[in-house]
Formats: C-alpha cells, sequence, structure tokens
C-alpha cells in the first residue's frame, strides 16, 4: 500500500510539473497583457512535433533544446503579426483568433506529420526505472519532475531578483504607470511571449516520451491549462506553480478513487476557485 | 455539322444513362480517430478502383467521431446529397446517434467500424449492415481462451463511451463463465486521459494475476508506452481486445509492444492466398506500410456493395435487400452477414505480439471460426 501511494505522489508531482511548464506562459500573458492566448495549446502540440523530427536527426537533448527555441520563435512571430495587434482587441476577437490558430496549426500538423500519432523514446540515460517494493518508477518521469522545479526556480528567482523581473512585475500591477516609469511595455510583452510560447514548446517536448504526439493534443490541454491559471491567480509564476499542483492532485487522486467523476473534479474546484477567489490563490495585488 | 448534332445527342444520352450510385462516406477526418478514418477510406476507394468501375460517386463527410456532429452530417449526405448508400462510421455512439434516422429514412448503412453491439442487436435494423465486427464478437472469445489457458483473476481498463463498457461488460461476462475472476477495473475519462499513470499503479496494487483492457487511437500508443515504463510487462501480462496493439500503432509502440496478447477479426500476416494478394495489392500504393484491419473494414465495405450492385441492384431499398446477401472470401477469411442480425460472421484471431525480422508482428496463436453473435434482442421485419 505504501508503494502505491508513493507512486501516486510521484504521478501527482510529475503532472503537476508538465502542468507547470504549460501554464506559466499562458499565466503570465493572461496577467500582463490580459491576453487569452488559446493558441497556447497549439504551440504546446508543436513543442511536441517539432521535438520528435529533431530527435529523429539530432537526438533527444538536441530537441529538448531546439523545439523550445522554434516554438519561442513561432510564438514572437505570432505575436508580431497578429496576436499583438488583437490583444488590444479585447476578449471576443482574443479568444476567436486565438481558437481559430488552433485550427490551423492542427491542419498544418496533421498535413506534416500526418494522422497516427507519434511517439518520442527518452535517452537511453533516462529510460530505466526506479525500483520500489512491488513497483517501479520509471526515471523519465522523475525527469520530468526535478525539470519542472528547476523551471519553476528559475523563472521565480527571474521575477523577483532581475531588472527585467521587476519590470515584469511593474507591468503587470499597472501598466501605464510602468511606462511613465520609463519601462518599454510592448518589447516586454514580446520578451514575455516569446519565453511563454518557448515554455510551451518546452512542456510539449517533454510530455511526448509520456502521452504520443497526437492531433488532439493542442486542444486536450487547453482546458487543464486555463484551470491551472485561473485557480492559481492570473500573472503570477508562483500561482501557475500552486494551481499546477492543486489540479495534479485533484486529478490523480479523483483518477485513483472517484474515476467516474474524474472529469467533473477539476471543474468543481474551477467553480469553488471562481465563488471564493475569483481572483485566483496567488493574484498580484493591484493588477487588473 | 451533322457529325457535331450526332456528337451532341450522345453525350445528351449517354449522360442519365449511367445513374451514378452516391456513396455518403462518414468518417472523422479530425480527432482521436482521424488515422482510422483515413485507413476506411483508403480501403473502400480500393476497392472501388480495383472494380474499375467509374458510375461510383463518393461523397465524403466528416462526422469529427463526435454524435451530434456525425448525425448531422448523416442529415446532409441523405436529404441534401440523396446518397444511395452511407459507409463508414468509426464510433460507437456515432452509431447509435445516427441509427434511427437511417432506419426512418431507409437509406442502407455499411458499418466499416464501429462495434456497439446494439446496432445489431436491440436496436438492429434491416437498413444497416455491418462489416467490421461487433463489440461482444471480439471480446467474448478473447475471455473464453483466457480462462481457458490459465489466467485466473484481470484487472479491466478501458475508456468510459459506449465501446469501452461494451467490450469490457462481454469480456467480463465470457471471462466469468469460464472461471475467471474479475479483481476490479476503471473506465477512465474518455479523450481526456492522456496519462495513464495513476490508473496503472491501482491495477498494479489490485493484486490481479493480469491487465485487460481496450484503447484504440493515441490512447492504444501512449497507454502500451505507459505500460512498459512502468516495468508492469514483467509482472502483470498485458491483453487486450485487439485494437491496442493493431498494425497501425506497431511501428510506434515498438518492443513496448511485446507479448501483448490480443484478439483481432484480421491480421496482416494472415497466410491466406487472399490475404497475400491483399497485402501486395495495398504496399503497391503504401510501400513499407502493412494494411490494418480498418483497411481491410473499409474494403469489405466497398466489396460488399460491389456484389449487391453486380446482383444489379439500384437505388435505396434494392440496396439495402441485396447488401446482406452478400458472402465472399477476403483477406480476412471467410465473410458472410448474419441474416438475423446483419453482422458480420468471421473468424477471430487470438495472436501474441511479437519481434519479427523486420520490426514488430503477430504471431497468430488460435483460431476461433465463424464467431456469431447471438442476436441479443434483434427482432428482424
Amino acid at each position: 500500500m505504501l508503494t502505491f501511494w508513493i507512486l501516486q505522489a510521484l504521478n501527482t508531482l510529475q503532472y503537476a510539473a508538465l502542468l507547470f511548464l504549460i501554464s506559466a506562459g499562458l499565466s503570465v500573458s493572461f496577467g500582463l497583457m490580459g491576453f487569452v492566448n488559446l493558441a497556447h495549446g497549439a504551440l504546446y502540440m508543436l513543442g511536441a512535433y517539432i521535438g520528435i523530427s529533431v530527435a529523429a536527426q539530432a537526438g533527444f537533448s538536441a530537441a529538448l533544446i531546439a523545439a523550445p527555441m522554434a516554438v519561442g520563435l513561432i510564438g514572437a512571430a505570432l505575436y508580431l503579426v497578429l496576436l499583438g495587434r488583437v490583444a488590444r482587441l479585447g476578449p471576443m476577437p482574443q479568444v476567436l483568433v486565438s481558437f481559430g490558430l488552433v485550427f490551423i496549426a492542427t491542419e498544418i500538423t496533421r498535413m506534416i506529420w500526418g494522422d497516427v500519432p507519434l511517439v518520442l523514446d527518452p535517452p537511453a540515460l533516462l529510460a530505466g526505472r526506479i525500483p520500489l517494493p512491488g513497483a517501479a518508477y520509471p526515471v523519465y518521469r522523475l525527469f520530468i519532475i526535478v525539470l519542472g522545479a528547476a523551471v519553476a526556480l528559475a523563472l521565480w528567482l527571474g521575477v523577483t531578483r532581475t531588472t527585467l523581473g521587476a519590470g515584469l512585475r511593474a507591468s503587470v500591477e499597472n501598466r501605464a504607470m510602468a511606462r511613465a516609469i520609463g519601462i518599454d511595455t510592448d518589447r516586454l510583452f514580446l520578451l514575455v511571449f516569446a519565453l511563454g510560447a518557448a515554455l510551451a514548446g518546452l512542456g510539449g517536448v517533454v510530455a511526448a516520451p509520456v502521452t504520443a504526439a497526437n492531433t488532439g493534443m493542442a486542444v486536450s490541454i487547453l482546458v487543464p491549462a486555463l484551470i491551472v491559471t485561473v485557480i492559481g491567480g492570473m500573472g503570477s509564476i508562483a500561482g501557475a506553480a500552486l494551481g499546477a499542483v492543486i489540479v495534479a492532485v485533484i486529478e490523480v487522486l479523483g483518477a485513483a478513487f472517484l474515476p467516474r467523476f474524474g472529469g467533473v473534479l477539476i471543474y468543481a474546484a474551477l467553480a469553488a476557485a471562481l465563488i471564493w477567489r475569483p481572483e485566483g490563490l496567488l493574484h498580484p495585488r493591484g493588477a487588473r | 455539322m451533322n457529325r457535331l448534332l450526332a456528337a451532341g445527342l450522345l453525350a445528351a444520352f449517354a449522360l442519365p444513362a449511367a445513374a451514378d450510385t452516391k456513396v455518403g462516406l462518414l468518417l472523422p477526418a479530425s480527432g482521436n480517430y482521424a488515422a482510422l478514418g483515413k485507413d476506411i477510406e483508403d480501403g473502400f476507394r480500393m476497392a472501388i478502383t480495383e472494380s474499375g468501375r467509374d458510375d461510383i460517386q463518393i461523397i465524403p463527410a466528416d462526422t469529427e467521431a463526435d454524435p451530434q456532429t456525425g448525425l448531422t452530417q448523416t442529415r446532409k449526405l441523405i436529404m441534401q446529397d440523396q446518397a444511395d448508400v452511407l459507409v463508414g462510421i468509426v464510433s460507437s455512439a456515432v452509431l447509435a446517434a445516427v441509427r434511427d434516422t437511417v432506419h426512418q429514412a431507409q437509406v442502407p448503412l455499411i458499418v466499416a467500424n464501429a462495434g456497439n453491439s446494439d446496432a445489431t442487436g436491440k436496436d438492429c435494423s434491416p437498413y444497416i449492415t455491418r462489416v467490421s465486427f461487433s463489440n461482444d464478437q471480439l471480446n467474448r472469445p478473447m475471455g473464453e481462451w483466457m480462462a481457458a489457458h490459465g489466467v485466473a483473476s484481470v484487472y479491466t481498463l478501458a475508456p468510459d463511451y459506449a465501446a469501452g463498457q461494451q467490450m469490457i461488460g462481454a469480456f467480463s461476462a465470457a471471462f466469468q463463465a469460464g472461471g475467471g475472476k474479475i479483481v476490479g477495473g476503471e473506465f477512465t475519462p474518455f479523450g481526456k486521459t492522456e496519462d495513464f499513470g495513476p490508473y496503472l499503479a491501482k491495477a498494479k496494487a489490485s493484486g490481479a494475476q493480469a491487465l485487460y483492457v481496450f484503447y484504440g487511437g493515441a490512447d492504444a500508443i501512449s497507454f502500451v508506452k505507459q505500460y512498459d515504463s512502468f516495468g508492469l510487462s514483467e509482472t502483470m501480462p498485458l491483453y487486450s481486445v485487439g485494437f491496442l496493439t493493431a498494425p497501425l500503432y506497431l511501428r510506434e509502440q515498438g518492443t513496448a509492444a511485446s507479448g501483448v496478447i490480443g484478439a483481432l477479426h484480421y491480421l496482416p500476416s494472415l497466410e491466406t492466398p487472399e490475404n497475400k494478394a491483399f497485402v501486395a495489392a495495398y504496399q503497391a500504393q503504401h510501400p513499407d506500410t502493412l494494411p490494418s484491419e480498418y483497411v481491410v473494414a473499409g474494403y469489405d465495405a466497398g466489396r460488399l456493395l460491389l456484389g449487391a450492385l453486380e446482383t444489379g441492384a439500384e437505388g435505396r431499398a434494392a440496396l439495402a435487400a441485396a447488401l446482406p446477401k452478400v458472402a465472399y472470401t477476403g483477406p480476412r477469411g471467410p465473410l458472410e452477414i448474419d441474416p438475423a442480425t446483419n453482422n458480420i460472421v468471421q473468424n477471430v484471431y487470438v495472436f501474441d505480439t511479437v519481434e519479427g525480422t523486420d520490426g514488430m508482428t503477430h504471431k497468430l496463436l488460435d483460431t476461433v471460426q465463424a464467431v456469431r453473435d447471438a442476436p441479443n434482442g434483434c427482432v428482424m421485419p
């Protein structure tokens, strides 16, 4: 029974790490620009597929670097050409345009990579298993936990300890005032958007060895990622991390004990969050 | 001038003379089951091309494997496009949704995948003929086979929708009747579960001797990969209704699928002249790819339609009457339609998934001859 709990605790952490990678960018662009970017799911999917193509040529570690960079560039291009303009038009155009991008990206992915889901094998170094009494845990999943924690720590340090982070926090609190004191908010937005896209791409390539890359993943990841953002509080790295852990706990324990309600529980949590803490658990004070 | 007039007259006569048969192809072109839809369409077009007929017009419609969309597309094909016959349907849920519309409009439907047992059971219709399989048909022999081969207890997993419930239900009934014990099981949220880790931990903790699952599409690949990554293959052998390690997914699953035992109505490795010719013809179009059971189902749907057309049948009513009478030996072996239910009667092949000389392949363990479903409440008029 102890083994069962250890397995489920590790499953929770691993899922939370993955959710965090995907939600961090979504949450910050939400909080910073008030921009509901549904195309974030498509960036996650592209990360997985680009990662698989790169890994086939140059190995897993190359994919781990190249896929986030490529997706970051795609994100930056999308922002400059389309999303940056749409961001000023209010929530409805944002949702329509960014969700339209999901369909376009899904079709392009089908044309390039086909309908059959693709897998990515973890490198030999991470392919093994850690023995537990009466069971085993894949090393690769531990790697996801470590990577998620490392990225969370790096982002937290970046936001709280650097000038860029200070500018970011100032812009989330009050964009007009931040601009008034000389912070180039446009450049900051672009940078943050590209970084968020890169993190989604990293999430995609990291997820590929666990869940086969498929054309449905752009949409299927959106719901949990949005719930993480709402529960944790928009615009906060710590909020995204906390939200990811909460959603992961609910999903994994729900799957283990109330599988019949597994699909409903996170929506119940979402409703509870909207009733009691509509601004999210860790919302930066004063922001919109 | 005269010649021109004659040519014009000829053309005018030639057009209405060839009354094309309109086929509405109801398949998902997007979502988890898109790859299945593609295979079925390939197989269907292969049969039509092979016949050399040019009087069959194919109208594709995307069901998205969604019941509501499937129903909308079915209505469009029946009313707007005036289709003579409908072919396809991957999802059991879509089949349940369109059943009444098809039945009332009296349009023949050849089901090329969806195994919904009710469609040839209590909800059967003279207009619905199935050339794929029923969920009962594949799971019942598997339950009997496992009980007879010394598996004492299993834990079951399947997606939480019509097909998952019917498959596990039919398996459990047959397995228990054979003396086996179902220790426990879960239905995982359909389309929402990508990480099976929590369920695998639960299955392991149940203490069952083996695991029995049904998954298809992207789920089939990620499930097998995750099962392998947790090292369960060493302690808890995996059995499944054969879709889990179907040809379509085997290449991606690789050695992770090694040792998975399943039952299917078609294997590309079958040693029959019909199948060898079929595989060769398919590989001429798709090099280095083995035809999946979905390609075969699409192909047989085409052959069934061609067989009915050859009897001279034309239009909805005549086709509906002729379709269930077609019987022939195809890639998967002898094939006929049961007049009591309009479901296919076919062999079921129990196989082991093994490493072959070039990649993964299926090793035939047992053949269950001419498996026929009980009417299960079906009363044909």
